[in-house]
Protein backbone atom coordinates (compact mmCIF):
# COMPACT_ATOMS: atom_id res chain seq x y z
CA UNK A 1 0.00 0.00 0.00
CA UNK A 2 1.09 3.77 -0.72
CA UNK A 3 0.33 4.80 2.54
CA UNK A 4 3.32 6.06 5.24
CA UNK A 5 4.07 3.43 7.78
CA UNK A 6 4.67 5.56 10.23
CA UNK A 7 1.38 7.50 10.24
CA UNK A 8 -0.87 6.30 13.24
CA UNK A 9 -3.63 4.37 12.87
CA UNK A 10 -7.23 5.07 13.50
CA UNK A 11 -9.29 2.38 11.74
CA UNK A 12 -8.40 -0.57 10.04
CA UNK A 13 -10.12 -3.61 7.89
CA UNK A 14 -8.36 -6.68 7.80
CA UNK A 15 -9.98 -8.91 5.03
CA UNK A 16 -13.29 -8.06 6.04
CA UNK A 17 -15.40 -9.70 3.64
CA UNK A 18 -19.94 -8.58 3.96
CA UNK A 19 -21.93 -10.91 3.45
CA UNK A 20 -26.00 -10.72 2.83
CA UNK A 21 -27.04 -14.25 3.44
CA UNK A 22 -24.49 -16.11 1.37
CA UNK A 23 -23.69 -13.74 -1.21
CA UNK A 24 -20.60 -11.61 -0.77
CA UNK A 25 -20.99 -7.71 -1.66
CA UNK A 26 -17.47 -6.77 -0.46
CA UNK A 27 -15.00 -9.38 -0.49
CA UNK A 28 -11.69 -9.36 1.27
CA UNK A 29 -10.73 -5.88 1.62
CA UNK A 30 -7.99 -4.81 3.78
CA UNK A 31 -6.99 -0.95 4.43
CA UNK A 32 -5.52 1.34 6.39
CA UNK A 33 -6.59 4.00 7.64
CA UNK A 34 -4.28 6.71 8.91
CA UNK A 35 -5.28 9.31 11.82
CA UNK A 36 -6.85 12.72 10.79
CA UNK A 37 -6.69 12.08 6.77
CA UNK A 38 -9.84 11.47 4.59
CA UNK A 39 -10.12 8.42 2.48
CA UNK A 40 -12.55 8.49 -0.29
CA UNK A 41 -14.12 5.61 -1.58
CA UNK A 42 -14.83 5.34 -5.38
CA UNK A 43 -16.82 2.72 -8.27
CA UNK A 44 -19.70 2.10 -10.03
CA UNK A 45 -22.79 1.61 -8.26
CA UNK A 46 -23.32 -1.54 -7.08
CA UNK A 47 -19.83 -2.27 -5.97
CA UNK A 48 -19.98 -2.22 -2.19
CA UNK A 49 -18.53 0.50 -0.83
CA UNK A 50 -21.35 2.02 0.74
CA UNK A 51 -21.85 -2.16 2.01
CA UNK A 52 -18.31 -1.49 2.88
CA UNK A 53 -18.90 1.60 4.79
CA UNK A 54 -21.73 0.58 6.94
CA UNK A 55 -19.94 -2.48 8.38
CA UNK A 56 -16.96 0.22 9.60
CA UNK A 57 -19.80 1.44 12.58
CA UNK A 58 -21.50 -1.97 12.51
CA UNK A 59 -24.46 -0.83 10.55
CA UNK A 60 -24.40 -3.58 7.90
CA UNK A 61 -25.51 -5.92 10.64
CA UNK A 62 -28.61 -4.27 10.52
CA UNK A 63 -29.67 -4.92 7.50
CA UNK A 64 -31.61 -8.49 6.85
CA UNK A 65 -29.28 -10.90 6.50
CA UNK A 66 -26.25 -9.29 6.71
CA UNK A 67 -23.33 -10.53 8.36
CA UNK A 68 -19.14 -10.06 8.20
CA UNK A 69 -16.08 -12.31 8.26
CA UNK A 70 -12.31 -10.58 9.10
CA UNK A 71 -11.72 -8.17 11.38
CA UNK A 72 -12.29 -4.49 11.74
CA UNK A 73 -9.95 -2.82 13.87
CA UNK A 74 -10.72 0.26 15.66
CA UNK A 75 -7.74 1.91 17.57
CA UNK A 76 -6.71 -1.59 17.90
CA UNK A 77 -9.50 -3.00 19.34
CA UNK A 78 -11.73 -5.28 16.70
CA UNK A 79 -15.20 -3.78 16.84
CA UNK A 80 -16.46 -7.29 16.19
CA UNK A 81 -14.99 -8.69 19.88
CA UNK A 82 -18.70 -9.75 21.16
CA UNK A 83 -17.28 -7.94 24.05
CA UNK A 84 -18.19 -4.53 21.93
CA UNK A 85 -21.23 -3.15 22.68
CA UNK A 86 -22.22 -1.95 19.07
CA UNK A 87 -24.73 0.78 20.51
CA UNK A 88 -21.51 2.23 22.18
CA UNK A 89 -19.49 1.77 19.28
CA UNK A 90 -21.66 4.05 16.88
CA UNK A 91 -21.20 6.92 19.52
CA UNK A 92 -17.36 6.80 18.31
CA UNK A 93 -18.08 6.55 14.70
CA UNK A 94 -20.07 9.54 13.30
CA UNK A 95 -22.40 8.97 10.36
CA UNK A 96 -23.90 11.20 7.28
CA UNK A 97 -26.19 9.64 4.60
CA UNK A 98 -27.35 10.22 1.09
CA UNK A 99 -30.12 12.13 1.76
CA UNK A 100 -30.57 14.65 5.19
CA UNK A 101 -32.48 12.79 7.67
CA UNK A 102 -33.12 15.72 10.31
CA UNK A 103 -35.83 14.40 13.05
CA UNK A 104 -39.07 16.20 12.04
CA UNK A 105 -40.17 15.90 15.39
CA UNK A 106 -37.36 17.91 17.22
CA UNK A 107 -35.83 21.20 16.97
CA UNK A 108 -32.95 22.30 14.97
CA UNK A 109 -31.12 22.34 18.68
CA UNK A 110 -32.52 18.97 19.67
CA UNK A 111 -31.82 17.42 16.62
CA UNK A 112 -27.92 18.64 17.66
CA UNK A 113 -28.36 17.28 21.22
CA UNK A 114 -29.39 14.15 20.25
CA UNK A 115 -26.49 12.28 20.43
CA UNK A 116 -25.70 14.01 23.72
CA UNK A 117 -28.77 13.29 25.22
CA UNK A 118 -28.73 9.67 24.43
CA UNK A 119 -25.01 9.69 26.35
CA UNK A 120 -26.69 10.07 29.58
CA UNK A 121 -27.69 13.49 30.84
CA UNK A 122 -25.25 16.69 31.40
CA UNK A 123 -25.48 19.86 32.85
CA UNK A 124 -27.27 22.59 30.12
CA UNK A 125 -24.70 25.05 29.69
CA UNK A 126 -21.98 21.76 28.67
CA UNK A 127 -24.68 20.52 26.16
CA UNK A 128 -25.54 24.55 25.28
CA UNK A 129 -21.87 24.93 24.41
CA UNK A 130 -21.28 21.34 23.03
CA UNK A 131 -24.31 22.38 20.20
CA UNK A 132 -23.03 25.44 19.35
CA UNK A 133 -19.43 24.03 18.92
CA UNK A 134 -20.64 20.95 16.94
CA UNK A 135 -22.90 23.79 14.35
CA UNK A 136 -19.85 25.87 14.05
CA UNK A 137 -17.48 23.10 12.92
CA UNK A 138 -20.83 22.28 10.47
CA UNK A 139 -20.21 26.11 9.34
CA UNK A 140 -24.44 26.07 10.37
CA UNK A 141 -23.69 28.71 13.24
CA UNK A 142 -24.49 31.50 11.79
CA UNK A 143 -27.59 30.66 9.80
CA UNK A 144 -29.40 29.05 12.89
CA UNK A 145 -28.22 31.03 15.62
CA UNK A 146 -31.53 32.32 15.84
CA UNK A 147 -34.14 29.80 15.81
CA UNK A 148 -32.26 27.08 16.68
CA UNK A 149 -36.04 26.33 18.75
CA UNK A 150 -37.25 26.01 15.06
CA UNK A 151 -38.09 22.78 13.67
CA UNK A 152 -35.56 21.67 11.82
CA UNK A 153 -37.51 21.03 8.74
CA UNK A 154 -37.76 24.74 8.01
CA UNK A 155 -33.86 24.43 6.60
CA UNK A 156 -32.93 24.35 3.31
CA UNK A 157 -31.68 20.74 1.84
CA UNK A 158 -28.08 21.74 1.98
CA UNK A 159 -28.37 23.40 5.32
CA UNK A 160 -30.29 19.96 6.51
CA UNK A 161 -27.14 17.90 5.81
CA UNK A 162 -24.81 20.63 7.70
CA UNK A 163 -26.88 19.87 10.56
CA UNK A 164 -27.08 15.81 9.91
CA UNK A 165 -23.07 16.44 10.19
CA UNK A 166 -23.67 18.84 13.54
CA UNK A 167 -25.62 15.83 14.71
CA UNK A 168 -23.00 13.21 14.06
CA UNK A 169 -19.88 15.57 15.42
CA UNK A 170 -21.98 16.50 18.37
CA UNK A 171 -20.71 13.29 20.73
CA UNK A 172 -16.97 13.77 19.56
CA UNK A 173 -16.43 10.86 17.19
CA UNK A 174 -12.85 9.38 16.51
CA UNK A 175 -14.18 8.64 12.90
CA UNK A 176 -16.96 10.40 10.49
CA UNK A 177 -18.10 8.14 7.67
CA UNK A 178 -19.80 10.00 4.99
CA UNK A 179 -22.28 8.09 2.52
CA UNK A 180 -22.39 10.16 -0.43
CA UNK A 181 -23.38 13.20 1.45
CA UNK A 182 -23.31 15.63 -1.42
CA UNK A 183 -25.71 13.42 -4.01
CA UNK A 184 -28.71 15.05 -3.37
CA UNK A 185 -27.09 18.78 -2.91
CA UNK A 186 -27.24 21.63 -5.50
CA UNK A 187 -23.53 23.24 -6.41
CA UNK A 188 -23.08 25.23 -3.48
CA UNK A 189 -24.12 22.80 -0.76
CA UNK A 190 -21.93 20.24 -2.46
CA UNK A 191 -19.44 23.22 -2.09
CA UNK A 192 -20.12 23.93 2.02
CA UNK A 193 -19.78 20.26 2.47
CA UNK A 194 -16.39 19.70 0.51
CA UNK A 195 -14.77 22.21 2.53
CA UNK A 196 -16.03 21.02 5.63
CA UNK A 197 -13.95 17.73 4.85
CA UNK A 198 -10.97 19.87 4.88
CA UNK A 199 -11.37 21.77 8.25
CA UNK A 200 -12.58 18.45 10.26
CA UNK A 201 -9.70 16.25 9.00
CA UNK A 202 -7.49 18.27 11.55
CA UNK A 203 -9.94 16.25 14.48
CA UNK A 204 -11.56 13.21 12.88
CA UNK A 205 -10.40 10.59 10.75
CA UNK A 206 -12.57 10.80 7.71
CA UNK A 207 -13.90 7.90 5.12
CA UNK A 208 -16.50 9.68 2.45
CA UNK A 209 -17.87 7.06 -0.61
CA UNK A 210 -18.78 9.24 -3.52
CA UNK A 211 -20.35 8.84 -6.94
CA UNK A 212 -18.16 12.06 -7.90
CA UNK A 213 -14.34 11.75 -9.08
CA UNK A 214 -13.67 15.18 -9.26
CA UNK A 215 -15.08 15.23 -5.19
CA UNK A 216 -12.33 12.27 -4.44
CA UNK A 217 -9.91 14.13 -6.15
CA UNK A 218 -10.35 17.42 -4.77
CA UNK A 219 -10.76 16.39 -0.76
CA UNK A 220 -9.38 13.27 -0.22
CA UNK A 221 -5.81 11.80 0.53
CA UNK A 222 -6.22 8.69 -0.46
CA UNK A 223 -8.63 6.70 -2.95
CA UNK A 224 -9.77 3.23 -2.88
CA UNK A 225 -11.38 2.24 -5.94
CA UNK A 226 -14.21 -0.85 -5.41
CA UNK A 227 -14.99 -3.24 -8.15
CA UNK A 228 -17.96 -5.98 -7.80
CA UNK A 229 -17.22 -5.97 -4.42
CA UNK A 230 -12.93 -6.63 -4.77
CA UNK A 231 -10.48 -3.42 -3.43
CA UNK A 232 -9.28 -3.39 -6.76
CA UNK A 233 -6.62 0.02 -6.04
CA UNK A 234 -5.68 1.89 -2.98
CA UNK A 235 -3.36 4.46 -3.03
CA UNK A 236 -2.63 8.54 -2.52
CA UNK A 237 -5.62 10.27 -4.43
CA UNK A 238 -3.29 11.89 -6.58
CA UNK A 239 -1.06 8.64 -7.58
CA UNK A 240 -4.17 6.91 -8.16
CA UNK A 241 -5.88 9.54 -10.61
CA UNK A 242 -2.79 10.28 -12.09
CA UNK A 243 -1.03 7.06 -12.72
CA UNK A 244 -3.46 4.05 -11.85
CA UNK A 245 -1.33 0.91 -11.92
CA UNK A 246 -4.79 -1.21 -12.23
CA UNK A 247 -6.33 -1.36 -16.06
CA UNK A 248 -9.81 -1.47 -14.43
CA UNK A 249 -8.84 1.80 -12.60
CA UNK A 250 -7.90 3.60 -15.22
CA UNK A 251 -10.83 2.49 -17.47
CA UNK A 252 -13.08 3.83 -14.19
CA UNK A 253 -11.70 6.72 -13.60
CA UNK A 254 -11.25 8.19 -17.54
CA UNK A 255 -15.14 6.70 -17.78
CA UNK A 256 -14.33 4.13 -20.07
CA UNK A 257 -17.23 2.62 -17.66
CA UNK A 258 -19.17 2.70 -14.59
CA UNK B 1 -55.29 10.22 -34.79
CA UNK B 2 -58.29 12.34 -33.81
CA UNK B 3 -60.64 9.63 -33.74
CA UNK B 4 -58.86 8.44 -30.96
CA UNK B 5 -58.40 11.54 -28.93
CA UNK B 6 -61.97 12.16 -29.86
CA UNK B 7 -62.70 8.56 -27.60
CA UNK B 8 -60.09 9.34 -25.16
CA UNK B 9 -61.88 12.62 -24.76
CA UNK B 10 -64.98 11.09 -24.69
CA UNK B 11 -63.99 8.10 -22.13
CA UNK B 12 -62.35 11.17 -19.50
CA UNK B 13 -65.81 12.94 -19.55
CA UNK B 14 -67.54 10.01 -19.09
CA UNK B 15 -65.45 8.60 -15.98
CA UNK B 16 -65.21 12.34 -14.30
CA UNK B 17 -68.56 12.33 -14.88
CA UNK B 18 -69.40 8.67 -13.25
CA UNK B 19 -67.02 9.30 -9.85
CA UNK B 20 -68.98 13.11 -9.36
CA UNK B 21 -72.35 11.30 -9.26
CA UNK B 22 -71.13 8.61 -7.04
CA UNK B 23 -69.53 11.12 -4.65
CA UNK B 24 -72.58 13.01 -4.75
CA UNK B 25 -74.86 9.66 -3.42
CA UNK B 26 -72.10 9.23 -1.11
CA UNK B 27 -72.04 13.01 0.38
CA UNK B 28 -76.00 12.73 0.10
CA UNK B 29 -76.91 9.97 2.38
CA UNK B 30 -74.61 12.07 5.03
CA UNK B 31 -76.72 15.21 4.71
CA UNK B 32 -79.81 13.25 4.54
CA UNK B 33 -79.09 11.54 8.04
CA UNK B 34 -77.72 14.44 9.39
CA UNK B 35 -80.52 16.89 8.55
CA UNK B 36 -83.26 14.27 9.66
CA UNK B 37 -81.25 13.91 12.52
CA UNK B 38 -81.72 18.09 12.90
CA UNK B 39 -85.26 18.12 11.99
CA UNK B 40 -86.77 15.65 14.02
CA UNK B 41 -84.22 15.98 17.22
CA UNK B 42 -83.55 19.79 17.68
CA UNK B 43 -86.56 21.20 18.78
CA UNK B 44 -86.10 18.95 21.75
CA UNK B 45 -82.88 20.06 22.75
CA UNK B 46 -82.59 22.49 25.78
CA UNK B 47 -81.04 22.79 28.75
CA UNK B 48 -83.10 20.41 30.65
CA UNK B 49 -82.41 17.73 27.84
CA UNK B 50 -78.56 18.04 28.95
CA UNK B 51 -79.28 18.15 32.88
CA UNK B 52 -82.22 16.24 33.89
CA UNK B 53 -82.55 12.59 34.18
CA UNK B 54 -85.45 10.45 32.53
CA UNK B 55 -88.78 10.77 33.93
CA UNK B 56 -91.45 7.90 34.06
CA UNK B 57 -92.96 6.53 30.87
CA UNK B 58 -96.41 8.51 30.36
CA UNK B 59 -94.78 11.35 31.97
CA UNK B 60 -93.10 14.22 29.49
CA UNK B 61 -89.90 16.38 29.45
CA UNK B 62 -86.80 14.59 30.90
CA UNK B 63 -83.57 14.42 29.72
CA UNK B 64 -80.69 12.50 29.17
CA UNK B 65 -77.92 13.69 31.62
CA UNK B 66 -77.40 10.03 32.80
CA UNK B 67 -77.03 8.76 29.33
CA UNK B 68 -74.39 11.20 28.41
CA UNK B 69 -72.10 11.06 31.86
CA UNK B 70 -72.57 7.39 30.92
CA UNK B 71 -71.07 7.51 28.13
CA UNK B 72 -68.20 9.38 29.04
CA UNK B 73 -67.47 6.97 31.59
CA UNK B 74 -67.82 4.11 29.86
CA UNK B 75 -65.83 5.04 26.46
CA UNK B 76 -63.29 7.05 28.54
CA UNK B 77 -62.39 3.77 30.68
CA UNK B 78 -62.64 2.08 27.44
CA UNK B 79 -59.82 4.51 25.91
CA UNK B 80 -58.18 4.14 29.15
CA UNK B 81 -57.55 0.24 28.74
CA UNK B 82 -57.77 -0.09 25.16
CA UNK B 83 -55.71 2.38 23.66
CA UNK B 84 -52.39 1.64 25.51
CA UNK B 85 -52.93 -2.06 24.42
CA UNK B 86 -53.74 -0.99 20.99
CA UNK B 87 -50.88 1.60 20.46
CA UNK B 88 -48.22 -0.95 22.04
CA UNK B 89 -49.43 -3.87 20.31
CA UNK B 90 -48.88 -1.78 16.63
CA UNK B 91 -45.72 -0.68 18.29
CA UNK B 92 -44.38 -4.12 18.57
CA UNK B 93 -46.04 -5.44 15.33
CA UNK B 94 -44.47 -2.73 13.07
CA UNK B 95 -41.45 -2.85 15.04
CA UNK B 96 -40.62 -6.24 16.05
CA UNK B 97 -43.32 -8.11 14.83
CA UNK B 98 -41.71 -10.12 12.11
CA UNK B 99 -41.61 -14.22 11.97
CA UNK B 100 -44.69 -16.23 13.61
CA UNK B 101 -45.68 -14.49 16.84
CA UNK B 102 -45.93 -11.28 14.39
CA UNK B 103 -47.98 -13.00 12.08
CA UNK B 104 -50.03 -14.89 14.53
CA UNK B 105 -50.73 -11.97 16.42
CA UNK B 106 -51.47 -10.01 12.95
CA UNK B 107 -53.84 -12.55 12.13
CA UNK B 108 -56.04 -12.49 15.41
CA UNK B 109 -56.22 -8.68 15.25
CA UNK B 110 -57.72 -9.04 12.10
CA UNK B 111 -60.13 -11.84 12.77
CA UNK B 112 -61.38 -9.70 15.50
CA UNK B 113 -61.79 -6.41 13.61
CA UNK B 114 -63.89 -8.22 11.78
CA UNK B 115 -65.74 -9.96 14.31
CA UNK B 116 -69.58 -8.57 15.28
CA UNK B 117 -69.70 -6.47 17.95
CA UNK B 118 -72.47 -7.99 19.51
CA UNK B 119 -70.38 -11.44 19.58
CA UNK B 120 -67.78 -9.35 22.01
CA UNK B 121 -70.63 -8.54 23.78
CA UNK B 122 -71.48 -12.23 24.39
CA UNK B 123 -67.99 -12.86 25.45
CA UNK B 124 -67.88 -10.30 27.80
CA UNK B 125 -70.99 -11.41 29.65
CA UNK B 126 -69.84 -14.88 29.77
CA UNK B 127 -66.48 -13.79 31.07
CA UNK B 128 -67.12 -10.87 33.10
CA UNK B 129 -71.22 -10.13 33.82
CA UNK B 130 -71.49 -13.66 34.81
CA UNK B 131 -68.68 -14.62 37.33
CA UNK B 132 -69.50 -11.00 38.52
CA UNK B 133 -73.24 -12.00 39.21
CA UNK B 134 -74.06 -8.50 37.71
CA UNK B 135 -74.37 -6.58 35.06
CA UNK B 136 -71.53 -3.37 35.01
CA UNK B 137 -70.01 -0.28 33.26
CA UNK B 138 -66.74 -1.79 33.84
CA UNK B 139 -68.00 -5.17 31.70
CA UNK B 140 -68.71 -2.51 28.97
CA UNK B 141 -65.71 -0.19 29.05
CA UNK B 142 -63.89 -3.84 28.35
CA UNK B 143 -66.33 -5.40 26.05
CA UNK B 144 -65.71 -1.95 23.95
CA UNK B 145 -62.12 -1.98 24.89
CA UNK B 146 -61.87 -5.48 22.98
CA UNK B 147 -63.38 -4.29 19.79
CA UNK B 148 -61.02 -0.98 19.95
CA UNK B 149 -57.50 -2.58 20.23
CA UNK B 150 -57.46 -4.59 16.72
CA UNK B 151 -58.41 -1.39 15.49
CA UNK B 152 -55.85 0.53 17.03
CA UNK B 153 -53.06 -1.71 16.64
CA UNK B 154 -53.59 -1.73 12.77
CA UNK B 155 -53.55 1.90 12.29
CA UNK B 156 -50.76 2.20 14.70
CA UNK B 157 -48.79 -0.36 13.00
CA UNK B 158 -49.25 1.49 9.31
CA UNK B 159 -48.70 5.02 10.85
CA UNK B 160 -45.32 3.83 12.30
CA UNK B 161 -44.39 2.19 8.67
CA UNK B 162 -45.04 5.10 7.44
CA UNK B 163 -41.44 6.70 9.17
CA UNK B 164 -38.62 6.70 6.71
CA UNK B 165 -36.22 3.77 7.39
CA UNK B 166 -33.56 6.74 6.88
CA UNK B 167 -34.94 8.26 9.69
CA UNK B 168 -34.26 4.87 12.19
CA UNK B 169 -30.34 4.26 10.66
CA UNK B 170 -29.98 7.68 11.58
CA UNK B 171 -30.78 7.38 15.03
CA UNK B 172 -29.26 4.00 15.18
CA UNK B 173 -26.08 5.51 13.96
CA UNK B 174 -25.99 7.94 16.11
CA UNK B 175 -25.50 5.73 19.22
CA UNK B 176 -29.59 5.27 19.86
CA UNK B 177 -30.45 1.78 21.46
CA UNK B 178 -33.16 -0.17 19.87
CA UNK B 179 -35.89 0.68 22.02
CA UNK B 180 -34.89 4.33 22.15
CA UNK B 181 -35.08 4.69 18.57
CA UNK B 182 -38.46 3.09 18.47
CA UNK B 183 -39.98 5.48 21.33
CA UNK B 184 -37.95 8.74 20.76
CA UNK B 185 -37.43 8.95 17.04
CA UNK B 186 -40.09 6.41 15.26
CA UNK B 187 -43.17 6.94 17.87
CA UNK B 188 -43.01 10.35 17.98
CA UNK B 189 -42.58 10.96 14.25
CA UNK B 190 -45.83 8.46 13.57
CA UNK B 191 -47.20 10.16 16.87
CA UNK B 192 -49.86 12.40 14.51
CA UNK B 193 -51.48 9.35 12.84
CA UNK B 194 -51.60 7.28 15.90
CA UNK B 195 -53.42 10.19 17.48
CA UNK B 196 -55.77 10.34 14.39
CA UNK B 197 -56.47 6.22 14.82
CA UNK B 198 -57.32 6.73 18.36
CA UNK B 199 -59.57 9.68 18.09
CA UNK B 200 -61.35 7.44 15.48
CA UNK B 201 -61.02 4.42 17.26
CA UNK B 202 -63.18 6.30 19.82
CA UNK B 203 -65.76 8.03 17.97
CA UNK B 204 -66.07 4.36 16.15
CA UNK B 205 -66.77 2.72 20.15
CA UNK B 206 -68.74 6.06 21.30
CA UNK B 207 -71.75 4.32 19.36
CA UNK B 208 -71.79 1.03 19.69
CA UNK B 209 -74.91 -0.83 21.09
CA UNK B 210 -74.59 -4.22 20.91
CA UNK B 211 -72.05 -5.07 22.74
CA UNK B 212 -72.99 -2.79 25.40
CA UNK B 213 -76.92 -4.68 25.72
CA UNK B 214 -75.68 -7.63 27.80
CA UNK B 215 -72.66 -5.68 30.04
CA UNK B 216 -73.67 -2.50 31.05
CA UNK B 217 -77.09 -3.07 30.42
CA UNK B 218 -78.87 0.43 30.88
CA UNK B 219 -79.59 2.35 33.92
CA UNK B 220 -82.74 4.72 33.98
CA UNK B 221 -81.28 6.66 37.36
CA UNK B 222 -77.91 8.83 37.05
CA UNK B 223 -74.84 6.57 38.41
CA UNK B 224 -71.50 7.02 38.39
CA UNK B 225 -70.37 3.69 39.80
CA UNK B 226 -68.59 1.40 37.01
CA UNK B 227 -69.79 -1.85 38.95
CA UNK B 228 -73.59 -1.08 38.69
CA UNK B 229 -75.15 -1.00 35.48
CA UNK B 230 -75.32 2.21 33.26
CA UNK B 231 -77.54 4.20 30.26
CA UNK B 232 -75.56 5.57 27.69
CA UNK B 233 -76.58 7.56 24.63
CA UNK B 234 -76.63 4.31 22.58
CA UNK B 235 -79.13 2.21 24.57
CA UNK B 236 -81.06 5.09 25.42
CA UNK B 237 -81.70 5.93 21.71
CA UNK B 238 -82.39 1.68 21.68
CA UNK B 239 -84.65 1.58 23.96
CA UNK B 240 -86.27 4.91 23.32
CA UNK B 241 -86.70 4.08 19.51
CA UNK B 242 -88.25 0.76 19.81
CA UNK B 243 -90.53 2.15 23.10
CA UNK B 244 -94.18 2.51 22.53
CA UNK B 245 -94.67 6.30 23.08
CA UNK B 246 -94.40 9.29 20.99
CA UNK B 247 -92.66 10.88 23.78
CA UNK B 248 -89.57 8.62 23.73
CA UNK B 249 -89.29 8.80 20.15
CA UNK B 250 -88.93 12.18 20.51
CA UNK B 251 -86.19 12.11 23.10
CA UNK B 252 -84.65 9.17 21.01
CA UNK B 253 -83.83 11.48 18.25
CA UNK B 254 -82.83 14.36 20.41
CA UNK B 255 -80.04 11.76 21.59
CA UNK B 256 -79.68 10.44 18.20
CA UNK B 257 -78.53 14.42 17.80
CA UNK B 258 -76.15 14.70 20.56
CA UNK B 259 -74.57 11.56 20.14
CA UNK B 260 -73.91 12.82 16.40
CA UNK B 261 -72.72 16.18 17.78
CA UNK B 262 -70.20 13.99 20.14
CA UNK B 263 -68.64 11.99 17.28
CA UNK B 264 -68.14 14.51 15.14
CA UNK B 265 -66.49 16.63 18.11
CA UNK B 266 -64.21 13.46 18.02
CA UNK B 267 -63.75 13.77 14.43
CA UNK B 268 -62.64 17.34 14.06
CA UNK B 269 -60.35 16.89 17.09
CA UNK B 270 -58.46 14.36 14.57
CA UNK B 271 -57.94 16.26 11.78
CA UNK B 272 -57.04 19.35 13.94
CA UNK B 273 -54.13 16.95 15.83
CA UNK B 274 -52.82 15.97 12.63
CA UNK B 275 -53.00 19.37 11.12
CA UNK B 276 -51.13 20.75 14.24
CA UNK B 277 -46.97 20.87 14.25
CA UNK B 278 -46.19 17.08 13.28
CA UNK B 279 -48.14 17.79 9.91
CA UNK B 280 -45.16 15.43 8.22
CA UNK B 281 -45.68 12.40 9.97
CA UNK B 282 -47.75 11.80 6.57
Amino acid sequence: MAQPADARLQLETARLTALYGRRAVVKDVSILFPTHTVTALIGPSGCGKTTFLRCLNRMHELSEGGWITGRVLLDGEDIYDPAVDAVRLRRRIGMVFQRPTPFPTMSIFDNVAAGLRVNGGRPKAELDAAVEGALRRAALWDEVKDRLRHSALALSGGQQQRLCVARALAPEPEVLLLDEPTASLDPAGTQHIEELCHELKNRYTIVIVTHNLQQAARISDYTGFFYLGDLVELGRTEELFTKPTKEQTEAYITGRFG
Amino acid sequence: MSARRLRRRLVSGTMTALVAVLSFVAVLALVLILGHLVAKGASSLDWSFFVRNPVPAGQSGGGVANAIVGTVIIVGLAALIGLPIGIGTGLYLAEYGVGRLGWTVRFVADVLNGTPSIVIGIFAWTWLVKPMGTFSALAGSVALAALMVPMIARTTEEMVRLVPHSLREAALALGYPRWRTSLRVIARTAMAGILTGCLVGIARIAGETAPLLFTALGNLNFTTAISQPMQTLSLQIFTYATGPFDEWHRLAWAAALVLMGLVLVLALAARWALRSRHGTAR
